[in-house]
């Protein structure tokens, strides 16, 4: 089976990718990730406000059959989440890339963007 | 030890499935999406590979003696063609697994039984039932005959009508947990009014050589053991290993709310124990519970009172399907087991709010 793998955002080993547009990072899980899940029932997620530093536990995805915890790709503050989520968590499922995203930070550091997996470190990983 | 692969282990990988192992089997948990099976079960039929379920056939002049000592239910009352679900229980009356004992016809001229243990407890089932029959001197075959068939369950509101389409005889007059021996496709299956979904269908065994024909007749939704997890807990069904287990959680089936299972009147293993019991009353029972906070409860997670004083241990736990709502079993104080009673279950180190409930948590055929 061969996965979704865009290459306008880097990647976490733990499946989060990161979109960044004038200094905000875009975050949410891979389609790899979400078809791993399976069905998406419950998305947690942090305060809008929240301070987070890089790859620090933001929050919980739960599908019936697993539960996972979600990390931060990016330092910075939570600038907005989706909250869509919250009555729609089966938008992870079907639009992991785009209507699926989980939260936005205001980056502290750009660096720390670059040095996450490019999109053909992580379809090796994947692979 | 190596894991022990299904018939159609091949034709499963090719439809895509997700495996996982069970019991020490290699089994597909996964062929479209849970939730996909679990509707498809629910408003139309879907089709299980259970050939990880263990068969033990049991034949002979004093078949049903022992059947009787080693099973909770009265198997005299079974006539051929008939079923029963209950429990075996050790002399202490705790549970060591629960199965559903089939009456075959009579194999010369005697008594036969087909009972269906969990999966991987097969060869200590037969083992437990070899030792009892030389020691009480019984006239008995036992066969393990896990690795000759394979198990098939078709369930749904549409599954009898699937089922009856392919069996020479007709089955759909068969009453709940009814079975007769039925021709499909020129190849004798035990076909049985049972399932474990809380839906109507059947479950079919067949001979391990011919699994593949047999499944590959049934045009329905293919369905995993995740589906098969989410449709039992929401009929308020027991999963053994987890909603008891013999070494780890040891319950008695009153405590498990499989009560209905013990016959008293009857000579079992555990007997003894178990009318001590249901004198005396149980301490903590299963319960049904919903969760009113967001969340998922699940295996292990701890039950607390509204003082968040830990009581109990949630066994099984999913996000309903049908329901949209968090639902599980928790062995709780029976102080604490009346519907309506506010719990508490720690999901991750935070305090959800729950109530609980009576099961089954839907309408069951």
């Amino acid at each position: 089976m061969s996965f979704d793998v865009p290459d306008d955002r880097r990647y976490l080993e733990s499946h989060e990718w990161a979109e960044e547009t004038d200094g905000v990072v875009r975050v949410g899980i891979s389609d790899f990730a979400q078809d791993e899940l399976g069905d998406v029932v419950f998305v947690e997620l942090p305060d809008e406000g929240d301070d987070l530093a890089q790859e620090e536990e933001f929050g919980v995805i739960e599908s019936i059959k697993a539960v996972s915890d979600l990390y931060a790709p990016v330092s910075g503050e939570v600038v907005s989440i989706n909250e869509d989520l919250f009555d729609a968590p089966e938008l992870v499922n079907e639009d992991p890339f785009g209507d699926g995203w989980m939260l936005e930070i205001e980056a502290d550091d750009a660096d720390e963007l670059e040095a996450l997996l490019s999109a053909d470190e992580y379809e090796d990983q994947i692979a | 030890m190596p894991l022990q692969t299904p018939p159609l282990r091949g034709i499963h990988d090719e439809r895509g499935a997700k495996f996982t192992e069970f019991g020490g089997w290699d089994m597909p948990v996964e062929f479209d999406s849970i939730q996909t099976e679990h509707e498809a079960v629910r408003g139309d039929a879907g089709i299980f590979d259970v050939s990880h379920m263990g068969q033990i056939h049991v034949s002979g002049p004093d078949a049903t003696t022992l059947m009787q000592r080693l099973t909770t239910n009265d198997v005299s009352r079974l006539d051929v063609g008939d079923s029963q679900y209950a429990a075996i229980t050790d002399e202490d009356g705790i549970i060591i697994d629960d199965t559903v004992v089939y009456r075959l016809p009579d194999e010369d001229g005697e008594p036969t039984y087909l009972f269906v243990p969990n999966a991987g407890t097969d060869e200590e089932t037969h083992e437990r039932w070899i030792s009892y029959r030389n020691d009480l001197d019984l006239e008995a075959t036992v066969d393990n005959r896990t690795d000759e068939y394979a198990m098939f369950a078709v369930q749904g509101p549409s599954a009898p009508d699937l089922v009856e389409a392919e069996t020479d005889e007709s089955v759909t007059d068969l009453s709940r947990f009814e079975a007769q021996y039925a021709t499909i496709d020129g190849i004798d299956c035990w076909t049985a009014r049972t399932g474990y979904t809380g839906e109507d269908g059947f479950e079919l065994i067949v001979p391990w050589t011919e699994a593949e024909h047999i499944w590959s007749l049934f045009d329905c939704q293919p369905c995993g053991l995740g589906a098969r997890d989410t449709l039992r807990i929401e009929a308020g069904l027991l999963l053994a290993g987890q909603d008891f287990d013999h070494e780890d959680d040891p319950r008695n089936p009153y405590e498990a709310g499989i009560g209905f299972t013990v016959d008293l009147e009857t000579e079992f293993v555990g007997r003894d124990a178990l009318a001590e019991v249901k004198e005396e009353g149980v301490e903590e029972k299963l319960v049904g519970f919903q969760l009113i906070d967001r969340g998922v409860p699940r295996h292990g997670y701890d039950v607390t009172n509204t003082d968040s004083r830990v009581i109990g241990t949630v066994t099984s736990g999913t996000m309903s399907p049908t329901l949209e709502q968090a639902i599980g079993f928790a062995y709780v104080p029976v102080e604490y087991s009346d519907p309506g009673t506010t719990l508490q279950v720690v999901v991750r180190g935070r305090s959800k709010k729950a109530r609980v409930e009576t099961t089954p948590f839907i309408d069951t055929a």
